[in-house]
């Protein structure tokens, strides 16, 4: 017997067996409220603790009431999703999390975007009559993520992205019963751990209990600075998602209001970082094929599969975690890394002024990026190549405050020389951008002949790892694509084998890859957010007119008028790095 | 295959007694049914703080396996199996069976949603069967002679007979093993000889933190699993705790929360914050600073308790409460209307007066009190200052002339 | 918490433990427990250790050894001192004689001595008010201690015998 037939407040229902009563309320339309839950479709992410208690439902002839989210149908089941004992039960429970959560709404950085707030709000909770005493931790400041561990409700998700997820296992749920809470070992900092701050607990939870370092104002302050030249950089898969904070349907591309409102911000030159993607690809795709070609000539010494290397996260993980392959990833600085240096040498020499004078701002849709920037390695003399990174919702956020009606601004252009950009740089937002970036110069350099094509897809998609082998002119290269750090841990493991099949991967630690970043308008658990980003992304590209970033004329223009060619000293010394072993 | 031997209902110590005492009975059951469902490995799930139970059960595995009743190919049957010992580690929600088992495996002993029933899903993915210590010790009896010997004795649905951890105030505590049907005034006044001191039996606590208080009327009740649910409690692990007219009910409640609250979980939310809420209200009543209201939050709260946590621990854990509120309402009701405690046990809401006429001035409770919340000089009545006195009752006891009475 | 550096004999102590359970994530339980036998205690380095050796995280031991009351991450010195700190005590100046054994043992509350010899705990009434202020070393019940005491009481159980004339209760 596959189908199950039950009722569901006295409407009849057929659905699969094994499909919860949520699922089966959700077919026909019945919304039962969950908390703790949380499935994000197609990228194999549950969350499923039975623990908040805010599911239940009644079911005929059951002891006690059922939680919605991991109860399956059975046969003749009947089911009432709001009588008033499921309800009076609900809002008790809701009661009794309010009553060990700080009161702190008005001045909370979740407010408005908070899943326990509309939780409590459309359970109409006015009173919480059972109160006593609360739960205190100690606040916990790293350099990209605040812990304000008070606001914690055991939704457990934060523990499943860093451990199923991740495979990072920072957070841990510790203690038991009332003092039972999630936090690293030893209730330690973040920053004494070995967090990669790729933001996806920051992405998944429902309070204010994980949350980005908020560094708006101290752009502000630089803005206001009427020494210093302030220049922006904007990420690619930010103008795939910033509408979202303005009411926009998701997946709607914002480009050009992005553009428009960094500009009222004071921003003095607003550039884009898919400038620095084309760059990278230059500055990688060039590695990649040298390494390659090495191979191919039969020699032994050299390392392969060659790593991406413009996720930061990504970095941090492979130092803590595989030290010994810190010679594999690419030696290519992220795109904002790129972008800084340039900035701070080509560009401020052309301007006439001091680094120290130029202030680089990026909008970026990871957490990790302010972890980056502020990397010793992305210092002279101490002055960071670039100075702050904000995230997609801290620049929402900071548009508000300056009381910019987004929605009615112009489309306008990003500046030069360091805005124009192309199609291949767009697609470094989503999984399997990097690398069909890289397919598409990589492909042109070596054959010396046009790409018949410019749409890899076999490259795109959202399964955790994908694996294609394209046709190098006769020279099959095999590509892997990772999304999530579990799914790269799998590859690398393979490596360490040395089982791997691969000739280049490209990794990216958020699932989705940066659309799906730890600061990005949150998705609420709706996968289906994430597939509408990446669609915008891919739709972006097919609209540029130069979808090669060799082919990219200011890039032209920056090798002949300061770097020389790729991988030359210069570029050696600007663009590229090094990585350490952070086990210790 | 697994044996449950967590035991973690303070003050139960059967499935003990029976390790240290007949660890071969649950050895020969585990085998059988090991036998039975095709199982080839048997894990006990042992609390780390019985170490005679441990020695004595590996010594008994042992001298098993010497014997060939365990191993491979066991009497030349074909049939192999091997026993294992895993250990708790202080946490009795790991009693609870799935708790148990995510404790086997090296995790957090947190209970998950069943279904899957771990005879479904359980150690490591694969089906299991868990079982109590003292379930098993019945088995070869059982099968020695026969069930219709076994079914003979007990009453119609409860089969058998049950050993209870008889304890409090009686005269004769211990273990005692009784037919399933005995009246509970059997086992009190037969058996446990009374209540201690000639005192007035107030009431009998059976299955532990998670059952319920049985009062005067039910002392006639024939013992079953019917009988108990019926009456509120359960039988549970099968601890019995007698109090008398000396213990204070709301405070008996209040104590079995301290315990919930020390051993949940914390997973379910209901259990984790709910408890502690009736801890606390309970905790404001014993201080005298309950009123009506509370009692009806915590008869509200405790039902909603029960009705969402997810484990057992969390969906009995309010039975103490209600019970006692069902059985003793007049004695929360002198708490909150009338700031009393009518067993005198509740410290803040009792006050030690010296008898001005009996009081001859020896200065024994002057001398003793630590607080020196007593004044007066020798041969003079003394007096006890209220806002200093800390209810110690030390001067109750040094008084030499009963002249220090407790309101 | 302070850090402590662990001698190369304890860590192969630890290693070995590990390897006796094939150093397999799902033993974590019977490798505390075999290590706490062995050391006594569980402090953040051990457990560092231990999820090495099973190829697990820190977060993850620590979060099972804070489940399970059974499992220390304190070690009890071999004469476990604890301060009565109950109302009547307290009144009766159980803070000054705290700080005596503080001062006297150079430990902090929940601490041991370097020697392994005292460990330093509160507790609240013993229920033995009357004989406030109370300390209990192991099973022995002191009653009355006054601050100058301390260095007295400490010294006899130096010298390896308990001491007689204490009043014990
Ligand atoms: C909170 C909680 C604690 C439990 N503790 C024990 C225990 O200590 N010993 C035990 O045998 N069963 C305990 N149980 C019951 C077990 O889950 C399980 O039902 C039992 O081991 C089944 O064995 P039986 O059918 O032989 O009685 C507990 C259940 C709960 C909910
Ligand atoms: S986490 Fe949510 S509910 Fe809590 S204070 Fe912040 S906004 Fe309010
Ligand atoms: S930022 Fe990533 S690695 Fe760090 S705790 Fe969160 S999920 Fe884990
Ligand atoms: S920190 Fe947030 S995500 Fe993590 S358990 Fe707490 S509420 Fe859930
Ligand atoms: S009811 Fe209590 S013990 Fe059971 S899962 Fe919930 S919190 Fe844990
Ligand atoms: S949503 Fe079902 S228990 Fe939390
Ligand atoms: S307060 Fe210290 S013994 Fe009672």
């Amino acid at each position: 017997m596959d189908v199950i037939n039950l009722v569901i407040d006295n409407k009849p229902v057929v659905v699969k067996k094994g499909t919860t009563i949520l699922e089966a309320a959700k077919g026909i339309g019945i919304h039962i409220p969950t908390l703790c839950y949380m499935k994000l479709d197609d990228l194999n992410i549950e969350n499923k603790p039975g623990g908040c208690r805010i599911c239940v439902v009644e079911v005929d002839g059951r002891r006690n009431l059922a939680p919605a989210c991991c109860t399956d149908v059975s046969e003749g089941m009947n089911v009432n999703t709001h009588s008033i004992r499921a309800i009076n039960a609900r809002r008790t429970v809701m009661e009794l999390i309010l009553s060990d959560h700080p009161a702190d709404c008005l001045i909370c950085a979740k407010s408005g975007n908070c899943d326990l707030q509309n939780m409590a709000h459309n359970l109409g909770i006015r009173k919480i009559h059972y109160q006593g005493e609360q739960s205190h931790y100690r606040e916990d400041t790293s350099p990209a993520i605040i812990r304000e561990v008070d606001k914690c409700i055991m939704c457990r998700r934060c523990e499943m992205m860093c451990n199923e997820v991740q495979t990072v296992g920072v957070l841990s749920a510790i203690n038991r019963g009332f003092n039972s809470v999630v936090a690293p070992a030893f209730e330690m900092n973040l920053d004494h751990s070995v967090c990669t701050y790729c933001g996806q607990c920051v992405a998944v939870c429902p309070t204010g209990a994980l949350t980005e370092v908020d560094e708006t104002g101290k752009v502000v302050r630089a803005l206001s600075d009427s020494a210093k030249t302030v220049i922006v950089q904007t990420a690619p898969a930010v103008r795939a998602a910033l509408g979202e904070e303005f009411g926009y349907e998701a997946g709607t591309l914002v480009t050009g209001k992005l553009v428009a409102a960094l500009r009222r911000l004071g921003f003095d030159y607003v550039f884009d970082t898919d400038f620095a993607a084309d760059l990278t690809i230059m500055e990688e795709g060039t590695e990649m094929l040298n390494r390659l070609g090495r191979h191919l000539a039969g020699d032994k010494e050299v390392k392969l599969p060659i790593l991406t290397s413009c996720c930061p996260a990504w970095v941090k993980f492979f130092e803590h975690h595989f030290p010994d392959m810190k010679e594999i990833p690419s030696t290519a600085r992220s795109p904002q890394q790129m972008f800084g240096s340039i900035a701070k040498t080509y560009f401020a020499d052309k301007l006439g002024i001091k680094r120290e004078d130029l202030v680089v701002v990026s909008i970026m849709p990871c957490v990790a990026k302010k972890y980056e920037c502020g990397r010793d390695e992305f210092k002279v003399n101490n002055n960071p190549d670039v100075d702050f990174a904000l995230t997609t919702r801290e620049l929402a956020a900071l548009i508000k405050i300056s009381n910019i009606n987004f929605r009615t601004l112009p489309n306008e252009e990003y500046d030069n020389p360091l805005g124009e950009s192309t199609g291949a740089a767009v697609i470094f937002g989503t999984t399997g951008g990097v690398i069909e970036a890289a397919v598409r110069t990589a492909y042109e350099l070596h054959t010396k002949k046009e790409l018949p094509r410019l749409n890899f897809d076999e490259l795109r998609g959202m399964e955790g790892i994908r694996k294609a082998t394209i046709d190098f002119d006769g020279t099959p290269i095999n590509i892997g694509i990772a999304h999530g750090l579990g799914n790269a841990r799998k590859l690398l493991e393979e490596i360490q084998a040395g089982k791997s099949e691969f000739h280049a991967i490209e990794i990216m630690s958020c699932p989705g890859g940066c659309i799906g970043g730890g600061g990005q308008p949150y998705h609420h658990g709706n996968a289906e957010i994430l597939k509408k980003r990446q669609r915008a992304i891919y739709q972006e590209d097919t609209k540029k007119s130069i979808r090669k970033s060799h082919e990219n004329p200011y890039i032209i223009q920056l090798y002949k008028e300061f770097l020389g060619k790729p991988m030359s000293e210069k570029a050696h010394h600007l663009l590229h790095t090094a990585y350490f072993d952070r086990t210790e | 295959m697994v044996c449950n031997a967590d035991e973690g209902d303070p003050g139960a110590f059967m499935d003990r007694s029976i390790l240290e005492g007949d660890p071969h009975s649950v050895i020969e059951a585990m085998a059988i049914c090991g036998y039975c469902i095709c199982s080839d490995t048997g894990l006990v799930y042992i609390r780390a703080e019985y170490p005679l139970a441990i020695e004595r059960l590996k010594i008994a595995i042992n001298q098993a396996e010497e014997y060939g009743l365990l191993g491979d190919d066991i009497l030349g049957t074909g049939f192999s199996f091997k026993i294992e010992l895993r250990y708790g580690a202080g946490a009795f929600v790991c009693g609870e069976e799935t708790a148990l088992i995510h404790s086997m495996e090296g995790l957090r002993g947190e209970p998950t949603v069943k279904p899957p029933f771990p005879s479904v899903s359980g150690y490591m993915g694969k089906p299991t069967n868990v079982n109590n210590v003292e379930t098993f010790a019945n088995i070869p009896v059982i099968i020695n002679k026969g069930a219709g010997w076994f079914n003979k004795i007990g009453t119609e649905k409860s089969k058998g007979t049950k050993v209870f951890a008889l304890a409090g105030k009686i005269n004769n505590v211990g273990l005692i093993e009784v037919p399933m049907g005995t009246t509970l005034r059997e086992v009190i006044y037969d058996i446990g000889g009374g209540i201690k001191d000639g005192k007035e039996f107030k009431s009998v606590q059976t299955g532990g933190p998670s059952g319920g208080c049985l009062t005067k009327k039910f002392l006639d009740t024939p013992i079953d699993y019917e009988n108990l649910g019926a009456a509120g409690s359960m039988m549970g692990s099968g601890g019995m705790i007698v109090m008398d007219e000396d213990d204070c009910m709301v405070s008996i409640a209040k104590f079995y929360l301290e315990f919930t609250l020390e051993e949940s979980c914390g997973k379910c939310s209901p259990c984790r914050i709910g408890n502690k809420r009736l801890h606390e209200i309970l905790d404001k009543i014993t201080q005298g600073n309950g009123d009506l209201e509370d009692i009806e939050r915590l008869k509200v709260l405790s039902n909603v308790i029960k009705d969402t946590s997810l484990c057992g621990l969390g969906q009995s854990s309010p039975n103490p409460v209600l019970s006692t509120i069902a059985n003793f309402e007049n004695e929360y009701l002198a708490h909150v209307l009338e700031g009393k405690c009518p067993a005198g046990q509740c410290k803040s809401l009792v006050h030690y007066v010296i008898n001005e006429e009996l009081c001859n001035g020896c200065t024994l409770c002057f001398r003793n009190c630590p607080v020196g919340a007593i004044t007066g000089e020798r041969r003079v009545a003394h007096f006890i200052d209220q806002s200093l006195c800390i209810k110690c009752g030390v001067c109750f006891e040094k008084c030499k002339f009963n002249a220090i009475t407790v309101n | 918490m302070p850090k402590i550096k662990l001698s190369e004999n304890t860590v192969q102590t630890i290693k070995s433990v590990c390897a006796e359970f094939d150093n397999k994530e799902s033993e974590l339980i019977n490798v505390l427990h075999k290590v706490q036998g062995k050391l006594g205690y569980l402090p953040a380095e051990v457990q560092e250790v231990i999820a090495k050796g099973l190829n697990t995280s820190v977060a993850r031991v620590y979060g099972v050894v804070t489940f399970y009351s059974y499992f220390t991450m304190i070690p009890r010195g071999e004469f476990p001192i604890s301060i009565c700190m109950g109302t009547a005590c307290y009144v009766r100046g159980a803070e000054q004689v705290l700080g005596e054994f503080k001062r006297q043992l150079k430990v902090e509350v929940g601490e041991s001595t370097p020697d392994g010899k005292f460990s330093l705990n509160c507790l609240r009434c013993v229920g033995a008010c009357g004989l406030a202020p109370v300390v209990t070393i192991g099973e022995k019940v002191f009653g009355r201690v006054a601050p100058t005491q301390v260095k007295e009481i400490i010294a006899e159980y130096r010298q390896g015998c308990a001491s007689e004339n204490a009043k014990s209760a």
